[in-house]
């Protein structure tokens, strides 16, 4: 084959013009612009509890089920406490009567007596949603009624729920549960009404220990997410995957 | 093709047009993937701004002190500066517009939640001023000697 030097060089302008002009269809977005498209957020929400200084007061049960209208006699509850004691034989005594709403009175555990003296250790621990980066439950639901927001937190549509109850299976940690009344799937939000209005969630401000705290992952100056970067942080169940973003200080191995 | 073998078939495409027309009035128009992925991302927009606007009950002690201010600065001042108001006079709402007292819980079982002992020493609850509530004052409420807003404060 052979091919005239004006031919080739007709060929290779006309050819690299024919190139380029399907780019100028892509118009070039500036960062703002790019994370806009992507519906990306300055915020994402997590939280820190604090298992040293939980003294298994309750209270935070007691604010979340008044601040969030959860039947306060039902025995459901977005945020609960546990208690655990380990004693001398190895053993575990875990319990939380009513989530623990009334906090822990009695040194009973279950009707069952523990001699003081057999006490290793014992402390307390707060739950509720992890808000996880690949919530299961989300991914179960058949209808679309629960999903994750840009900032993280998983909300329950009450309007498209069908409360088929997939999700309250698929959550690894049972965070989720049937609410009586609004008769949905229901599950701690961080309480969105208030995070998304500058406050503070009912159950960290009713904590009078800073056991409870809530983050900004995403600002590089929220003291809360400087200790989840920087200090020895541990999340419940992360054989799951499910990337949890409630972050535990000084959590025992015998929290399952 | 004979008919009876038709007459199901446009039975059946007559149904899926149905759903297919009944859908675009049912499903909402802000409905669909609005999040990273269709996975976590998939629902009804207006949903979040539904979320927003859930009414708040606890106000914090920022709302307490515009009218209550000897008090909330007197609990300021003592080592029970760290209990929000709304612990004991329960979740402020819209007091004083609807509810002109709260629901003030003075009982012992309210002050047992932190001050009851438990023989538990490596835990927080160790390192609180506590009592044996089985043998300590069995039929007093704690009110009658503590003050709630200065406990360092004796009560006549």
């Amino acid at each position: 084959m052979t091919c005239s030097r004006r031919d080739f060089l007709k060929n290779t302008v006309s050819g690299s013009v024919a190139s380029v002009l399907p780019l100028s269809a892509f118009t070039f977005l500036s960062q703002a612009e790019a994370s806009a498209a992507l519906s990306e957020t300055k915020v994402r929400w997590a939280f820190l509890v604090d298992t040293t200084k939980c003294v298994g007061c309750g209270l935070c049960v007691k604010a979340c089920k008044n601040e969030n209208e959860i039947p306060y006699d039902a025995a459901v509850t977005r945020t609960w406490v546990e208690r655990y004691v380990v004693t001398k034989d190895g053993e575990t005594h875990i319990d939380s009567p009513m989530g623990g709403r009334d906090g822990f009175i009695d040194d009973k555990i279950r009707d069952e007596e523990i001699d003081p003296e057999d006490i290793a250790k014992a402390f307390f621990v707060p739950k509720l949603c992890n808000q996880c980066e690949n919530p299961a439950c989300v991914q179960v639901c058949p209808v679309g009624a629960t999903y994750q927001t840009n900032d993280g937190v998983v909300l329950v549509d009450r309007k498209w729920c069908i409360g088929c109850g997939y999700c309250i299976m698929a959550c690894p940690y049972g965070v989720r549960f049937f609410h009586p009344e609004a008769k949905v799937a229901d599950k701690c939000n961080f309480c969105y009404h208030r995070i998304s209005k500058g406050m503070e969630p009912a159950c960290v401000e009713c904590c009078s220990f800073g056991a409870r705290q809530i983050a900004n992952l995403k600002d590089p100056d929220d003291p809360v997410a400087n200790i989840i970067r920087t200090e020895r942080v541990a999340v419940l169940k992360d054989e799951y995957g499910t990337k949890p973003h409630v972050f535990y200080l000084g959590l025992d191995a015998n929290v399952r | 093709m004979k008919w009876h073998v038709l007459r199901p078939l446009w039975v059946a495409l007559g149904l899926v047009g149905l759903i297919l027309v009944s859908r675009q009035f049912l499903v909402p128009d802000d409905f669909g993937v609005h999040g990273k992925s269709f996975t976590y991302g998939y629902y009804r927009l207006s949903n979040i701004q539904e979320w927003k606007d859930f009414p708040v009950k606890y106000r914090g002690r920022e709302s307490c002190i515009e009218c209550h201010e000897e008090n909330v600065l007197k609990l300021n001042a003592s080592t029970h500066e760290p209990v929000e108001c709304e612990n004991c006079h329960g979740p402020s709402v819209n007091h004083p517009d609807d509810e002109e007292y709260l629901p003030l819980d003075t009982s012992r079982e309210l002050c047992l939640r932190c001050h009851a002992w438990l023989e538990y020493p490596n835990s927080a609850r160790g390192e609180l001023m506590s009592i044996e509530n089985r043998r300590h004052k069995r039929r007093r409420e704690c009110i009658e000697c503590h003050g709630p807003h200065d406990p360092k404060e004796e009560v006549e």
